[in-house]
């Protein structure tokens, strides 16, 4: 195996010296215990090595085959949002002395990451009003049904009521969770864009461990979780709200609204859409719950001298070390999009993570008030922050197509999933310039005067 | 536990009148069917610095040889098993902030709950100091 | 120099700012006027406010305190710590794979879809599986994915099997996967030579086995020689054989789980396929099946319908969704760079070379540490510090040690039925120099251990804090800063 490959090192002199300590003549020897028929016979059937620079070029044109949001203005959210990153965030995430690094095992030579995340878990319990924040789960999907698991262990109840204002890849994730348990689940239907809570007090009981809603809810409005609390409350019920953490900057904390639970995704914060991943689960508690969150944590201590350092600990939660009695079976969790946040989070600051927020509520009510003008009809009753649905004359899909010839992505069709035929779901971030908006509301009113 | 360690009871007058459970955890008859629940000096010293205990409620339902709780160390969890059935009737909640005490003084200040015994029986199954030891000198060989 | 000890909000003081944000070109809103007071914020999140430069300068200084692949060796047992090729940051940082949304309409994705699909197909190769799905972020996800599909697959049969198998030597997520998933775990121990105990799995393989939980070559980096009869044992009794992917350096284009009889697989594209451990995750866990299980495949399948890719969501048996959208998508682009920078001899030579460097280590290590199996060891191995510990040294000291010569210890204590165990990985990427100059240094400390033990009991002399207190950080939890009191602790 002389070296072609820029990745391994060996060279024929190395191989052979080896080889020579081994008392042996070619690697093949030490594959001698794989019984001869499970070897393969020839090469894997997979294309043929290619070399950097064309491989860049492939590379750039099966990117250059996508739509970006650097090309076409998306409206679409639902989720994953387009955000500013401010530049910073990317150059300190690719100090590889954090992204070639494994989990922090060794404490004395991983103190730069383990503080990086117990900041990150400062500015998570910040956020959400919290006492005890874990260093992140592989998404706000996992991270929600993960919550739903542990009110089922903590209070030792067997039902889970989750809003269908939800995030659907959220109830759908958390269905697939709790097929594996022995939870069930049950939905709350909808009073317009807002959980219903007359429904929702008549399916919360004794038998209930949890009620889950969401924080601007999926259809971006915002739900008073004060009521909301009130019914869980009364049957001892955790309360676990997934939420938005770029609204939170404005919106009361949910930790001030009784909230138990709170988790979410970190993507507005700094983590690019990427189709979907990775992105970042964060996951927080009220202090009761610390011993039973799940993943990783970091804590505060002292070395010898006592100086300050940090370790991963609460170690006894983890499945390395509880195996079949674990909780959780969580490992590897999201550590460098947890960084890439707290970066982000940095770089806003106090006051600048309010004003973007300020400038979502902005754009989106704008829009929302534009469309009202040229007679759409916004479907939310409750406040919303940066999404709305639109009701349209035509299918959402062909609404989408005119758009994109236009060079505009357009929103989420809300067909699908809740039936809600020529309703569109649109997400207008800071990104958006008025200009877009405008342009976007132009076509959609050529469209329907035809 | 895979870890061996010295299997000694520091014996004294304050254990001579325990009984013991193959789970290491001790009882102390404290009269009228009330019993004190705590872990053995071995199971303590096995186990190594102990961080959290968590501890049933006052009002729980026993039965014995059911876990009732778990004792964590830094690197390792361990079930308590209660060695008797019977209701709950005192926690020791000094734990909570200072689990270290079960390192310190597992037959004294550190022992775990009190149990109003609902079959005084099941004590005739316990081991006494001598049969305990020698069990403990069994799993060393 | 002076050596750097703050918080980033230690830094912080009122009024700086590290960003910038348009001014508002549409209409002011009053929050007040909009929601009512109770959902309002009435106190801001303390976030940091600090300068560019000043959020540069600490993150860098954070760097600076932390080792990783870059930096140096770092021979981390099953955890495959192998150099992560900077093509692959690139590539995923490419606005048409980072910018581009999960919901946008198919054709606008064709570039990611093809990747997906792509990649698919080579994962299904490598494996010897016939389908593939890419959704699960890490490999404890992907067998929990994995367990679900068991489970349907044998409901679907009509059948209710309640128990899991897994050998003494397998990783914590695989028992705990199995109970997340609803089974109950046995554990199956190994024999003398390190190996699964026929005789013993014999025992335990009933109609009540939905699976049996395997990595080969196994954790202690032996090949389980005898896989082919232990499938058939687990086959027979109607259970499924499930492939723990964590140990696929050693096998690329050598074998695959398909031809050891397994039926499910999963791979951790950060160990065999160099996507970076970032400190902990992301990572990508992608499942492979066999025929009989792509009914059962999480949804959505990324899919060909003549030259288009699609997103396929209509399968009635799908376990469902396992997380949301695609799968760590940046992850997948990167493995799949690395893939084809690779090819197919470029896969094998990965292994033959891993595998040479593990046994070349070991050899080189024997003389001075237990080695508690004689069979060749595959792309790892486990030494034992149990002569160490009778000189009242144990492998935590050692590994301490090493800490003082710049590299990364081994994973110690892993697995459990080994004493004092030390797990080596060199990985291929890792030149003979570096194997050698590794080599001495564990010498040096072996001999240190007769010789002078109290350099190593006190060991690491070089790093930047002494070993930390980990009991009291998990009796007095400090999980957060709080400006008012920063030693104020959070109670349970």
């Amino acid at each position: 195996m002389t070296s072609t490959y820029r990745y391994l090192p060996d060279t024929k002199q190395d191989q052979e010296e080896m080889l020579a300590l081994l008392s042996i003549s070619s690697t093949e020897a030490l594959f001698e215990d794989l019984p001869e028929e499970i070897r393969l016979d020839g090469e894997l059937n997979i294309p043929e090595a290619v070399p950097e620079p064309l491989l860049l070029k492939k590379m750039q044109q099966l990117a250059g085959q996508n739509i970006n949001a650097n090309q076409y203005p998306t409206f679409l959210g639902a989720g994953t949002y387009d955000h500013y990153i401010p530049s910073v965030v990317n150059h300190m995430i690719s100090r590889s002395e954090f992204y070639t690094a494994y989990t922090p095992y060794q404490p004395e030579i991983s103190q730069g990451e383990l503080q990086a995340i117990f900041e990150f878990q400062t500015m998570v319990c910040e956020l959400t009003g919290m006492d005890v924040a874990n260093s992140s789960m592989y998404d706000g999907f996992t991270s929600l049904a993960e919550a739903a698991s542990l009110a089922v262990a903590h209070t030792k109840r067997s039902k889970v009521i989750v809003s269908q204002a939800v995030h659907p890849e959220s109830r759908a994730v958390l269905k697939t969770v709790a097929d594996g348990q022995t939870y069930i689940i049950e939905e709350t239907r909808l009073a317009g864009d807002v959980t219903d809570l007359k429904q929702l007090e008549e399916q919360v009981d004794q038998n209930t461990a949890a009620v889950i809603v969401q924080y601007p809810n999926f259809f971006g409005s915002i739900e008073d979780l004060a009521e909301l609390k009130k019914i869980a409350a009364a049957k001892g019920v955790l309360f676990i709200v997934s939420a938005n953490p770029l609204a939170l900057a404005l919106l009361e904390a949910p930790g001030n609204l009784g909230a138990d639970i709170v988790v979410g995704d970190m993507q507005p914060l700094g983590i690019p859409m990427s189709f979907g991943g990775p992105h970042c689960g964060y996951f927080a508690v009220d202090k009761k719950l610390m011993r039973k969150i799940p993943g990783r944590i970091v804590g505060q201590t002292a070395d010898d001298q006592g100086k300050r350092g940090f370790v991963l600990t609460l170690q006894a939660r983890e499945q390395h070390i509880r195996r079949d009695k674990a909780s959780s079976n969580i490992c590897s969790n999201q550590a460098l999009n947890a960084l890439s946040s707290a970066i982000c989070m940095s770089a806003l600051g106090k006051q600048g993570i309010r004003d973007m927020a300020q400038l979502n509520f902005e754009k989106a009510a704008y829009m929302a008030k534009r469309l009202k003008e040229k007679g759409f009809i916004i479907e939310n009753q409750a406040p919303f922050f940066n999404e709305f649905i639109v009701k349209l004359p035509l299918s959402v899909k062909e609404a989408n197509a005119k758009l994109l010839e236009a060079g505009i992505i357009g929103g989420f069709d809300l067909g699908s999933d809740y039936g809600f035929e020529n309703q569109m779901l649109i997400a207008v971030t800071e990104q958006r310039s008025k200009e877009e908006i405008d342009q976007f509301i132009n076509v959609l009113e050529a469209v329907v005067n035809g | 536990m895979n870890t061996r360690v010295e299997g000694r009871i520091h014996m004294t007058n304050a254990t001579a009148n325990l009984l013991y459970s193959k789970e290491h955890e001790w009882v102390l008859s404290l009269g009228e069917n009330r019993v004190r629940i705590g872990i053995s000096g071995y199971a303590q010293h096995q186990l190594g610095d102990i961080v959290f205990v968590e501890n049933p409620a006052e009002g729980d339902e026993l039965t014995a040889n059911e876990t009732i709780g778990t004792i964590e160390s830094v690197k390792a969890v361990s079930d308590i098993y209660s060695p008797v059935s019977g209701t709950v009737v005192s926690v020791n909640e000094e734990l909570e902030s200072a689990p270290e005490t079960i390192n310190e003084q597992p037959y004294d200040a550190g022992w775990l709950v009190e149990v109003e015994l609902s079959n005084p029986e099941e004590l005739e199954a316990l081991l006494n100091e001598a049969e305990y030891q020698a069990f403990i000198n069994e799993g060393e060989e | 120099m002076v050596e750097y000890n703050q918080l980033i909000f230690e830094v912080s003081r009122p009024g700086r700012v590290g960003s910038s944000l348009p001014v508002s070109d549409v209409d002011k809103i009053n929050l007040q006027e909009l929601l009512p007071k109770h959902l309002i914020r009435q106190e801001a999140a303390e976030l940091p406010e600090v300068s560019e430069l000043q959020l540069v300068r600490h993150y860098t200084a954070l760097s600076n305190k932390n080792h990783g692949i870059d930096n140096g060796f770092y021979p981390l047992g099953s955890c495959t710590m192998k150099y992560n090729p900077k093509i692959n940051e690139d590539v995923a940082r490419f606005e048409g794979f980072s910018r581009i949304h999960p919901y946008q309409p198919v054709e606008t994705v064709q570039g990611a879809l093809k990747l997906l699909y792509e990649l698919q197909e080579d994962l299904a190769v490598i494996t010897g599986m016939d389908a593939v799905t890419l959704q699960p972020s890490a490999g404890a996800q992907g067998e929990w994915t994995g367990l679900m599909m068991v489970k349907a697959y044998h409901e679907q049969k009509g059948e209710k099997r309640t128990k899991v198998l897994v050998p003494d030597s397998a990783h914590g997520t695989n028992p705990a996967s199995a109970t997340v998933a609803g089974y109950k775990t046995v554990t199956i121990p190994s024999n003398k030579d390190g190996l699964v105990d026929l005789e013993e799995l014999k025992k335990h393989v009933d109609s009540d086995t939905a699976a049996l939980m395997l990595t080969n070559p196994n954790t202690l980096g032996l090949f389980e020689k005898e896989i082919l009869e232990i499938a058939k044992v687990v086959h027979e009794a109607g259970g499924l054989l499930y492939y723990d992917g964590a140990n696929a350096n050693a096998i690329l284009g050598k074998t695959t789980p398909g031809k050891m009889g397994f039926d499910i697989v999963h791979l951790n594209l950060h160990k065999t396929f160099t996507t970076p451990h970032g400190g902990g995750g992301p990572g990508a866990g992608p499942v492979g099946v066999k025929k009989k299980l792509i009914p059962f495949l999480p949804v959505p399948r990324v899919d060909k319908d003549g030259d288009r890719y699609v997103m396929d969501t209509n399968h009635p048996l799908s376990i469902g969704r396992v997380k949301g959208y695609y799968g760590n998508f940046g992850i997948l682009v990167r493995a799949y760079t690395y893939i084809r920078t690779m090819g197919p001899e470029g896969l094998r030579q990965v292994s033959e070379s891993a595998v040479l460097h593990a046994n070349y280590l070991r050899k080189k290590l024997e003389p001075y540490f237990e080695a508690p199996y004689s069979q060749v060891c595959k792309h790892e191995f486990v030494l034992s510090g149990s002569k160490q510990k009778k000189l009242g040294v144990r492998t935590l000291d050692m590994a301490k040690r090493l800490l003082d010569f710049g590299y990364h210890p081994p994973t110690i204590y892993f697995p459990l039925n080994v004493e004092e165990c030390l797990m080596i990985e060199p990985t291929e990427t890792e030149s003979k120099e570096t194997l050698d100059a590794f080599a001495d240094v564990m010498i040096q400390i072996a001999i240190e251990v007769e010789e002078n033990p109290g350099v190593v009991l006190e060991a690491p002399h070089t790093t930047v804090i002494g070993r930390l207190d980990e009991v009291q950080a998990a009796r007095q939890p400090i999980l957060r800063y709080t400006k008012e009191k920063h030693k104020e602790t959070v109670k349970s």
